[in-house]
């Protein structure tokens, strides 16, 4: 927990401030929630500041700051969602809200169910930051800016323009619930990005490095995290992609490099493995507990306790603990990630997946830090394997059709293999799948598991959370391509 | 003044008075920005309320309502600047703000480029665009169910095919806005927005080795309620959208003829706007530098930012830097016309700005589409396919895969073939792709059923050649 908190990033809502909540007023807003028929209610508090710094021409330019509080309210009936929210924590506010959260049960026919005695639950702490960046010095935080920026220009005279942003900020969060569960936790979250454009003999290609996670300003000081090297790898990119040729198009292997490449597990697997969709039946995983859905060579875990990664939380946004949830063992599809809702349908345990993105919105299944598990094959083999294909190194982003499983991700650093050896760089590129086809030709996976350095945002339902993901070096055996040399 | 945070959400919508209200709250703020030493200051207030009304199968998922408001502020003092926003409007919160605002922007360094606009530029009046249908604001979660129910239970009974549902939602968002800067502009409007969306399922055994699921959607929304399309008619359009898909596969990679829909051809249109403004030209991120005046798509394309169209969704009687707003062309038969621009970005290349800032609470200003209209062609859609021998109708497209700089173009594709001028099969799993630049000058035919039902605007079109990465040749 972190204990030197200035006063100004404190909580409203947290002891000794100014609209301090405790168990007994929280416990008067739930019977209101409820009061109209509702069978389970909940309460999210959350405080967030946050601030962004940006340098662009070797200037520091925009500089932002912004503050969030609010309550909101949800009540369920069955699958029946209510929900409402204010940002005012003024009694008859918070009562208005819960009132019209609990409208949903209107006409229900039973009787109210009464709120549990309130406790607190017990948590891990998985990101104990000693000092919040956002106590920190601004001027500390836009060297690192320039640092970067200085690291780009440095690499090769043909950079002609680099970016380089820190977003940085902390979120308080306190939920009560009506079966009497209160968590409460302080996420601090932290992003650094540089971004470099090259240009030669009339051509141009940008390339971008970074990464964060919940830490401080201690993130710059792990190795080759630090704000130098950020920036001189946006630069190699950008310079290697300089001599970038159409990629192919087709089907053909395809050899993921470590960490990033992770992206694919999350659209090709994850989302699929939501329970949300799977109460629906409106997953392709729907009914598959228990089956082999990927090849065995596949083992992927869900994993919200890794350390001061982008998505561990102590705590989920409906009040449970973060947990580590084997999602595929060998092959065989052992469960889904739940809410609160999902857990109750499917007659388990809520797994610590239950997130959202603001108080504005309500809790889903999301997932936290997904990785494909280390598998026997040495790297260096896995890329010596392949006669023609395509080795992925950098992704830009991902989707996924939830519902037919077909997905796309689009690679922003990739290479041609020729006989076992990288040969010329690719233009960007997307490869297309289906996730349970893709899943299957897993045939290659290499010891060399890595955890991606903390840059990626999950949108889902309009609500973006902060996730990570992480991959050993894999092989596809086939998936299409989609360039422009047919 | 007194601490008005009352929320819109059951009192009936925003009126002229929350208008008026929002507006005091902007120039207190711009006042207390230059007490605390800025010189100069720009707010903008919004408050915003929604209702979204969800089912399932035929039960109620989710009834979610709210109001919310919010400030945004931009200090400028020398050439340095600060962007920051708070939910909390009384005045105390505000003066700390603005202090905290002033301190901020004195870290920043200074540029020269940033100044507020002209005074002798800003928007005069602000013209009423009949943007706000109180009706919406009438409508309670019980009503916005029923439609949601009844557009759901139509795709359902449609097909036997339809066998299960993502759901549908009825959400309507009321807002009140106002913008105040130090140089004198005031302005505030009212605007509201009505929609309806249908997810219907189907199984697909066409494998029954590898059964799957497909979906498909489809949707009406508008500023007025009376123009929303009847409940029923967007379910049953959802149906067959949906179980059209059933069978769908990939076909062999070629190089081939793209038909897209217009829902698609709009997100073309979008990225070509990506490319065309004055933000991307200074930041020297996009292909187009040095093109305007030149021919970059084909004769056939012409395009227009228009955000004076009275009841249109992207339309707005000023600009996010208080400017009045016009009619631009974006591209004339294929020509690039001067890139849209808001005020710095203008600086930055040494022109005026073209009204087309945006801004959005706690953002920086800069060029945003209005309402964006590609032309409307001569020709039928059923004409355009019919003189397409072979291709791909583009129905859905996934990722990114753009390269603003380079103009490299790769995305999934969903869709029909097209062969012998008719739709066949539906496609899936496959990519299209070709350089941006490419594929504007090769569009070859343009229909004629552009509707205005969303910010970005397009009829059918078809690329004569993209090249299609499918299933590898035998």
């Amino acid at each position: 927990m972190i204990t030197s908190l200035p006063a100004a990033l404190r909580a409203p809502f947290s002891p000794g401030g100014g609209n301090a909540i405790d168990a007994q007023l929280a416990h008067r807003l739930l019977g209101i929630a409820l009061e109209a028929g509702g069978d389970y209610a909940d309460l999210y508090f959350e405080f967030r500041v946050s601030a962004d710094y940006a340098l662009e021409e070797e200037q520091i330019r925009a500089l932002g700051r912004g503050i969030t509080l609010g309550l909101g309210v949800r009540v369920t009936k069955g699958d029946a969602t209510g929900y409402a929210y204010c940002e005012d924590l003024a009694w008859d506010r918070m009562a208005h809200a819960a009132r019209t959260a609990g409208q949903i049960a209107v006409g229900g026919g039973h009787p109210p169910v009464g709120v549990a005695p309130i406790s607190s639950v017990s948590l891990p702490s998985f990101y104990a930051v000693p000092t919040p960046s956002l106590v920190v010095s601004a001027h500390d935080k836009l060297a690192l800016l320039r640092t970067g920026d200085r690291a780009a220009r440095a690499y090769d005279p043909r950079i002609v323009k680099v970016e380089a942003s820190l977003s940085e900020s902390i979120k308080e969060i306190l939920v009560f619930t009506s079966d009497g569960r209160m968590a409460s936790d302080l996420q601090p979250l932290i992003r650094y990005g540089v971004r470099a454009v090259a240009e030669h003999n009339g051509k141009r290609q940008g390339g971008s490095g970074g990464g964060g996670g919940r830490y401080g300003m201690e993130y710059f000081e792990l190795a080759a995290r630090d704000a130098e090297a950020h920036g001189r790898e946006a630069a190699r990119v950008a310079i290697a992609m300089l001599d970038a040729r159409d990629a192919p198009a087709g089907e053909m292997p395809v050899v993921l490099g470590a960490g990033d490449s992770g992206i694919l597990l999350h659209e090709a697997v994850g989302h699929g493995l939501e329970a949300d969709f799977n109460r629906k039946q409106t997953s392709n995983y729907t009914g598959q507990v228990g089956k082999l859905v990927a090849s065995a060579l596949c083992t992927v875990v869900d994993d919200g306790t890794i350390s001061n990664s982008r998505g561990a939380i102590n705590v989920d946004d409906e009040g449970y603990p973060g947990q580590n949830n084997m999602l595929i063992e060998n092959g065989v599809l052992v469960g889904y990630m739940h809410d609160r809702l999902s857990s109750r349908h499917f007659g388990g345990q809520p797994t610590g997946n239950g997130r959202r993105e603001s108080f504005r919105s309500m809790p889903l299944p999301r997932m936290t830090n997904t990785s494909l598990l280390g598998g026997k094959d040495n790297p260096e083999d896995i890329v010596r394997s392949v006669k023609r294909g395509i080795f992925a190194k950098r992704f830009s982003g991902g989707s996924v059709n939830i519902t037919n499983g077909d997905f796309v991700f689009s690679l922003s650093e990739s290479y041609l293999i020729e006989d076992g050896q990288l040969t010329a760089p690719l233009k960007g590129v997307n490869l297309i799948g289906n996730g349970p086809d893709v899943l299957r030709r897993v045939d290659m996976v290499g010891s060399d598991f890595e955890l991606s350095d903390g840059v990626w945002s999950c949108g889902k339902d309009g609500q973006s959370v902060p996730v990570n993901v992480g991959t050993p070096t894999i092989r596809i055996s086939s998936i299409t391509v989609g360039g422009t040399q047919a | 003044m007194t601490a008005a945070r009352s929320s819109t959400a059951g009192t009936g919508g925003p009126t002229d008075r929350t208008v008026n209200e929002l507006r005091d709250i902007a120039q207190l703020a711009v006042e207390l920005a230059r007490r605390a030493g800025a010189d100069d200051a720009e707010a903008l207030v919004r408050d915003g309320s929604e209702l979204t009304a969800k089912v399932r199968l035929g039960e109620p998922e989710l009834v979610q309502e709210a109001g919310s408001r919010a400030l945004g502020l931009r200090v400028l003092r020398g050439g340095r600047r600060a962007v920051t926003y708070t939910s909390d409007l009384r005045r105390e919160a505000l003066e700390a703000l603005c202090a905290e605002s002033v301190t901020l922007a004195d870290l920043a360094e200074v540029d020269e480029y940033a100044l507020p606009p002209d005074p002798s530029l800003l928007a005069k009046d602000v013209p009423d665009l009949d943007l706000y249908d109180p009706r919406v604001a009438d409508v309670d979660a019980a009503w916005a169910l029923r439609q949601a129910i009844a557009a759901e239970s139509a795709a359902r009974k449609h097909d036997a095919r339809v066998t299960n549902s993502e759901g549908a939602i009825w959400s309507r968002v009321l807002g009140a806005t106002a913008f105040a800067t130090s140089g004198g502009f005031v302005g505030g409007y009212l605007g509201s927005y009505a929609s309806l969306v249908v997810e219907p399922l189907a199984d697909d055994t066409t494998d029954p080795t590898n059964p799957k699921k497909r979906n498909g959607y489809w949707w009406t929304g508008s500023r007025f309620i009376g123009e929303l399309e009847p409940a029923e008619a967007v379910g049953i359009e959802a149906a067959r959208r949906t179980v059209a898909t059933i069978g769908s596969r990939k076909v062999e990679t070629q190089e081939c003829a793209v038909v897209f829909d217009p829902e698609m051809a709009r997100s073309i249109i979008g990225m070509l706007f990506s490319v065309a403004n004055g933000s991307s030209f200074w930041r020297k991120s996009s292909y187009l530098i040095g093109k305007e005046g030149e021919a970059i798509a084909s004769p056939l394309v012409t395009v227009v930012d228009d955000p004076l169209i009275p009841r249109a969704p992207g339309s707005r009687p000023f600009d996010g830097d208080g400017l009045a707003t016009r009619r631009n062309l974006v591209v004339e038969r294929g020509v690039l016309c001067p890139v849209l621009c808001d005020v710095y970005s203008a600086r930055k290349l040494g022109r005026q700005s073209t009204g087309s800032s945006g801004r959005a609470i706690g953002g920086t200003p800069g060029p945003t589409t209005s309402n964006l209209i590609m032309q409307a062609g001569a020709m039928s859609r059923q004409e355009l396919l019919r003189n397409t021998p072979k291709g791909l109708y583009v129905t859905h497209l996934m990722g990114f895969g753009f390269n603003a700089v380079t103009g490299d173009f790769s995305r999934g594709a969903q869709g029909f073939w097209i062969e012998n001028g008719e739709l066949t099969y539906p496609v899936s799993e496959v990519t299209i792709a070709a350089n941006f630049d490419e594929i504007l000058k090769r569009i070859d035919a343009v229909a004629d059923d552009l509707q205005l039902r969303s910010a970005i605007a397009t009829p059918t079109f078809r690329v004569s050649q993209m090249t299609l990465a499918g299933t590898s040749k035998n």
